[in-house]
């Protein structure tokens, strides 16, 4: 197999909390607990599936080199994140893009848009004049389907959200990195209007190579986008496979209740049976210790669920599950 | 069976006053809901769903105001009642579930003695029967005991919302209206409340009116569904005949947007929404419209009764 482009190797953030008097009574949380997943160096998509406090956007915010981890080793091809960033920041940059969930908040109100897409070109010294600069924006910004003399020279709240994340789009193709790190990208953006979205990053793949990881919580969107999905659930890793095994075919207890949940958008095709209302949340909001993640919301808890954690283990070449019910150990 | 009006909603406005003119944020709406249904109201957002429910519960405030209409609750004229009577209607008989009503918990209080405070205030109950009724609350909506001597920062986005749930439902109003009960919040707490909303009818024979942008939600909980564009009603039909059958084409966009796994391709309806301050002239979705004649744009389509409890303002089926 070649390199892969981003791999993580039992990647942990902690973040302590509480604290008021004393240090002992300060809890650790384990927000990402031994992570470690891998996209190939060819154009892919993998999307990052986890419920509000699953420990997504740290998982970002690592790759992203904003907070370091733990333990672990975040590697982009082949480098550890941390010494890309040491030596060259832009250089990693470069490659390495975010999309954040606001679209608004990359504006400045008191400049023209044109600047957003002024600055990159300058900061990653995409053009030597400004005639050429000029042309860059003109032609991604068409790629992108927006029309330049239309929204140039226009401020911010001049633009609807829509054209704001479409400019946002346009900063991307500007760039072309080969990895476009996206926390909940669509989440701000009207339904109408998602669906534009999804597909510009379905074409920067096919057209420029641009992989992207995809964190979300909505599997919806994953299943249009992704090549492989990954899911998380409080802080590790309990499934991952090709896209079509796991939406159709879930194998996680947790994944099962994921997929059953999503309501579809069909009134012949209700909801037959009844969730069980104690079973949807769990009041324990920090890590167990040991043992299963889910165990608390689980159906199927056996006795070995609450005292060995189960490890993400191979079930076929592409799957890998976390959980005793497909892992017997001898 | 014959169906029983619990709310007639007519011809109401809702504007909000600006040094540019006002904003016509609802213009014009007239519906009406039945006893133990579950009635839903979809969207985009900016449509005016939520200054709807603030003008149906009269809570529009400064600088909104009603300009006309009618609110009929079970008899009781809404909009002219006195307020001291207005307030012993709200929670006892009509319950409202705000937009984010998980964030109006009070921090430092503990979740019982809300729940207590809210009962004993509208239901005229004794702390003791208060208390009684907050703990069956709790465990109807599937949450455990521990939960009512918690503070509301100790429970997640979901479990606050099944407090104010609960809570609503304590005094076993006739009708619960619950505005975008299911955003921000995962998808099985979102699956947990949908299937609690129709338990409220199923369960306690009440009606609910649930506002929300999400059309899957919709398709799981709604008898009958009414959809709004930019301040209007512009199709009402049972849910089946709606999402089987979509008349106005801006109904037909929003169910073809509707994201499904393992659907090829989500469409977006093109253009955008209008302003408030300016809505176009004619049939509002006429610049979005790609069937629009002539006629669209110059005359407003009045809402027609195409079959029994079918509505449609739109030219086509003029």
């Amino acid at each position: 197999m070649d390199q892969p482009l981003l791999e993580l190797r039992n990647v942990s953030r902690e973040f302590k909390v509480g604290g008021g008097l004393g240090l002992f009574s300060r809890r650790i949380i384990k927000a990402v607990d031994a992570v470690s997943f891998s996209m190939p160096s060819k154009p892919w998509i993998t999307a990052l599936i986890g419920e509000s406090g699953s420990g997504k956007t740290t998982i970002a915010r690592m790759i992203l080199g904003l907070l370091p981890p733990t333990s672990g080793e975040i590697l982009y091809r082949g480098r550890k994140v941390s010494e890309w960033i040491k030596k060259n920041k832009m250089e990693y940059y470069r490659e390495v893009q975010p999309i954040f969930q606001d679209p608004y908040s990359i504006y400045n109100p008191f400049y023209r848009v044109d600047r957003v897409l002024e600055v990159t070109i300058k900061k990653f010294k995409l053009a030597s004049n400004r005639k050429e600069a000029r042309d860059l924006i003109i032609k991604a910004m068409e790629d992108i389907g927006l029309r330049p003399e239309d929204l140039l020279g226009r401020y911010p709240h001049q633009l609807s959200g829509g054209e704001r994340q479409r400019f946002m789009l346009t900063r991307i193709l500007l760039i072309k990195p080969r990895l476009i790190v996206a926390d909940e990208p669509i989440s701000m953006i009207d339904v109408s209007l998602r669906a534009i979205f999804l597909d510009h990053l379905l074409s920067f793949k096919e057209k420029h190579g641009i992989s992207c990881l995809y964190i979300s919580h909505d599997l919806h969107t994953a299943s249009y986008l992704a090549d492989n999905i990954v899911i998380l659930c409080y802080g590790r890793i309990v499934e991952e496979g090709p896209k079509n095994q796991v939406i159709e075919d879930p194998l996680h207890p947790y994944t099962k209740l994921l997929i059953s949940s999503i309501p579809v958008p069909d009134p012949k095709r209700r909801w037959t049976d009844k969730i069980d209302l104690t079973l949807i949340e769990s009041l324990k909001k920090f890590r167990v210790e040991k043992g299963c993640v889910f165990s608390a919301r689980c159906p199927y808890v056996m006795e070995k669920c609450l005292s060995q954690t189960p490890q993400l283990k191979n079930i076929s070449p592409e799957t890998k599950i976390a959980c005793h019910l497909y892992h017997s150990e001898k | 069976m014959l169906m029983e009006p619990i709310l007639e909603v007519d011809n109401l406005r809702v504007y909000y006053r600006s040094v540019w003119g006002d904003y016509k944020s609802v213009d014009g709406v007239s519906f009406k809901a039945y006893r133990n249904e579950v009635l839903s109201i979809a969207g985009e957002s900016g449509c005016g769903k939520s200054t709807l429910v603030e003008g149906i519960l009269r809570l529009v405030k400064p600088p909104g105001y009603i300009p006309t209409g009618k609110v009929i609750f079970e008899g009781i004229d809404i909009l002219r009642v006195p307020e001291e009577e207005l307030r012993r209607i709200r929670w006892s008989k009509l319950a409202y579930v705000p937009q984010g009503a998980m964030n109006s918990l009070n921090p430092v209080i503990k979740v019982e003695e809300q729940m207590v405070d809210a009962i004993i205030d509208h239901g005229g109950m004794d702390k003791e029967k208060a208390k009684e009724v907050a703990l069956l609350m709790l465990k109807e909506v599937g949450l455990p005991i521990e939960v009512a001597d918690m503070y509301p920062h100790q429970l997640s986005g979901g479990m606050k919302q099944r407090v104010i749930i609960a809570t609503a439902i304590a005094l076993k109003p006739s009708l619960v209206i619950a505005d975008e009960p299911t955003t921000a919040l995962d998808v099985v707490v979102q699956r947990g409340i949908l299937q609690l909303l129709r338990m409220l009818k199923e369960n306690y024979r009440m009606t609910v009116i649930m506002v929300s942008h999400d059309m899957a939600a919709h398709a799981q909980v709604a008898d009958r569904i009414a959809i709004m564009y930019a301040g209007k009603i512009v199709e009402v039909g049972s849910i089946s005949q709606v999402f089987e059958d979509p008349l106005h084409p801006y109904t037909k966009g929003l169910i073809s947007a509707i994201p499904a796994i393992g659907k090829k391709y989500v469409k977006g309806i093109p253009g955008l929404a209008p302003s408030p301050l300016n809505w176009p002239s004619g049939c509002r979705f006429h610049p979005r419209c790609q069937h629009a004649i002539e006629l669209c744009v110059k005359v407003e389509p009045p809402m027609r009764e195409v079959e029994r409890e079918r509505f449609v303002a739109c030219h086509l089926y003029g």
